[in-house]
């Protein structure tokens, strides 16, 4: 194409515009931020240009006499199994740029996702199943470090009470919760709808590391509040503020990678919130920088805890890599009520392509190893494990419960559940579904009446698919499936892989 | 009464709801021949409109004002108030085009008809089930039809 650099027809969508259904309105030109589509003043039609299009499917979602279908590009190139298109695109884009590959979302690469071969038990004859709709199904869950023993006192009437102090619980009606995505990845629009639903449906939702804005501090009761390297917007208030203190020392998608949001994103609101100057860009660290090992981890664990005076449970975020369970078995002994384990599937704004793609290991294996670990050392029950990274469906949720975790947090879920496409430009700050954007004319497109609406819907959907297993599995409570890998049975797997999950394979 | 309330917040510009407007009131109901043929050989226009400025848009169409400004203002007794609905009911028959009512119209909410000596405003889109049309489309929910 002229005046372009000669790699830049090897794109990955083409546009489909039937002719017969455009009438030429432009909503298509007015959706995309990217300008593929646009107002041909020469033809007197709306035009695409091919090259820039995303794959985000706005405009075909928008097109009001469904003329759009956005397919991939059937250019082919010539078929070599080791050099797949994805690495000679890659390459051209660097010859240009000189750049690292900037990617976002989960990975897309295909890393073996264990969910799909793991399969659950139902009762038949020997057990009953259990109807949630006619009979109680519990799915309260309490995320805290539980005491080894309880105590009770016997009064003088008779009447017994708990004598032992039960450490600081968050509670939650079903047992997942909004990942931690930070005002300024996406804009206070989401954060509002977020906050909402889970206060509509009894969960939490993570603040992630930009602070709370001031406004939302009235969801405090289904707010976890994060601390992350950059310490951005953490003030005692700040702490205080949830029923819950996340340190993050890692994120699934970029395990040993700090985070950066452009200068460009910080708006006076993040500015305001993040406690930084406006338009400055706010880096966070790949590091804590007083946090080198275990002990010093303690120490900013008890520091969150004297500053909220041990009334709240602090959880520690970390990625899942290579010696998961070690890491998380120092975790819980240096004091943390709750681990958050992220694993390699997980999302992001904005990561290296190289590391979301090649660091960390699956949320399947690290679940299990953590679990087996703690129990093994007699500590499980001194933290609760909350799963992250490519939950997809409420199955995918009872697995990871039933491998050993607590709870699971849902991030990429949450977006979808409001329009992503998972077109992964997120770090383009050009989000057309008024997601990862701070953009006013592309932020205003996600209503928090809608969008609280949407997720709060997603969460009693899966909470209802969530009684129909466990009813199905002749359970009445989702206590009785953790950990209880009785229920779960491997496909295609292998004896190491099956031994790691701690699962027979099914048949057996 | 109920009416149709722009939300300037979470207006995206997309201007779906005059798509809208033009095919409930078009002959065809279909939205490809409203607007690529009654609108160029009959002058079909919707009756609301999106005024932009910046990031900031709003869907603007006749508020059915209590006291309408357009009702004193019309010289022929097209424009009247229905003392029933409460709609400011608009009889075309009646219009002789003088343009007194957009003048009047402190909202901009009244357009002259592309080809005749008329114009074109909202009707809440009367006798349709679903509502208004535009309140049904918009998809961002910046349209509410409501009592306030």
């Amino acid at each position: 194409m002229l005046f372009r650099p000669v790699n830049n027809n090897y794109h990955d969508f083409v546009i489909d515009r039937d002719k017969d259904r455009c009438i030429n309105c432009k909503v298509c030109v007015r959706q995309c931020s990217y300008e593929a589509h646009y107002w041909d003043e020469n033809r007197q039609r709306v035009m695409h240009d091919n090259s820039k299009c995303v794959g985000c499917h706005r405009c075909e979602a928008l097109c009001p006499t469904a003329a759009l279908t956005i397919r991939k590009n059937p250019s082919e190139f010539r078929d070599n199994a080791l050099w797949r298109p994805v690495f000679l695109k890659n390459i051209y884009k660097q010859a240009d740029t000189g750049a690292v590959l900037l990617g976002a979302m989960g990975s897309p690469v295909d890393i073996p996702c264990y969910w799909d071969h793991l399969l659950l038990d139902a009762s038949q004859v020997t057990n009953p199943s259990i109807d949630p709709l006619r009979e109680p199904m519990e799915l309260k869950t309490f995320l805290g470090s539980k005491p080894r023993s309880l105590e009770f006192a016997t009064a003088r009437d008779g009447s017994r009470r708990l004598k032992t102090k039960m450490p600081p619980q968050i509670e939650l009606r079903y047992p997942i919760m909004f990942s931690a995505m930070s005002l300024g990845s996406i804009n206070y629009n989401l954060h509002l709808a977020m906050a909402r639903a889970a206060e509509e449906t009894g969960i939490c939702y993570n603040t992630g590391e930009g602070g709370l804005h001031k406004t939302l501090y009235r969801y405090g009761p289904n707010t976890i509040v994060q601390v992350a390297s950059g310490r951005f917007g953490v003030h005692r208030d700040y702490i205080n503020a949830g029923v819950g203190i996340e340190i993050k020392i890692g994120q699934g998608a970029k395990p040993g990678i700090g985070g950066h949001l452009p200068g460009e994103k910080i708006t006076a609101m993040v500015a305001e919130t993040r406690m930084i100057p406006l338009g400055s860009d706010a880096i966070s660290p790949a590091p804590h920088h007083d946090i080198y090992s275990i002990e010093d981890l303690l120490q900013l664990i008890y520091a969150l805890k004297e500053t909220s005076e041990y009334r709240l449970p602090v959880s520690v975020k970390v990625a899942a890599v290579h010696n998961v369970a070690a890491i998380v078995s120092g975790i819980v002994r240096a004091g943390a009520d709750i681990v958050a384990i992220d694993g390699v599937r997980g999302g992001t704004g904005a990561a290296p392509c190289m590391i979301r793609d090649n660091v960390g290991i699956p949320i399947e294996l690290a679940i299990a190893s953590v679990d087996q670990r703690l129990r093994d050392e007699g500590i499980r029950s001194q933290a609760s494990i909350v799963a992250a990274g490519g939950i997809r469906c409420s199955a995918d949720a009872v697995k990871a419960i039933a491998l050993g975790a607590d709870a699971v947090y849902i991030g990429t879920a949450a977006l979808v559940a409001v329009g992503c496409t998972l077109c992964a430009r997120c770090y383009t700050g050009k989000c057309p579904w008024g997601i990862a954007t701070n953009d006013p004319k592309l932020a205003k497109r996600q209503n928090p009446d809608l969008a609280a609406r949407k997720l709060a819907n997603l969460i009693r959907a899966w909470g209802h698919e969530m009684e129909e297993m466990l009813g199905g599995m002749g359970l009445n409570s989702i206590e009785s499936l953790r950990g209880n890998r009785d229920k779960l049975r491997a496909v295609g797997l292998s004896r190491e892989e099956m031994d790691i999950l701690g699962v027979k394979h099914a048949g057996n | 009464m109920k009416r149709v309330y722009p939300n300037k917040d979470f207006c995206i510009g997309c201007h779906i709801c005059e798509l809208a407007c033009l095919t409930a009131h078009s002959k065809s109901q279909d939205l490809i021949i409203a607007y690529t043929e009654e609108r160029t050989a009959e002058g079909l226009s919707p009756c609301k409109r999106v005024f932009e400025r910046g990031a900031q848009c709003v869907a603007i169409s006749c508020r059915h004002c209590d006291e309408p400004s357009c009702v004193a203002a019309c010289i022929s007794g097209a424009l009247r108030k229905d003392p029933e609905t409460g709609r400011t009911v608009y009889d075309e028959q009646k219009c002789v085009g003088c343009w007194s009512c957009l003048m009047a119209c402190p909202y901009g909410a009244i357009r002259r008809h592309p080809l005749k000596a008329k114009i074109v405003k909202c009707d809440l889109c009367q006798g349709r089930e679903a509502g208004p049309a535009c309140v049904q489309a918009c998809p961002n929910q910046a349209l509410v039809y409501e009592e306030r």
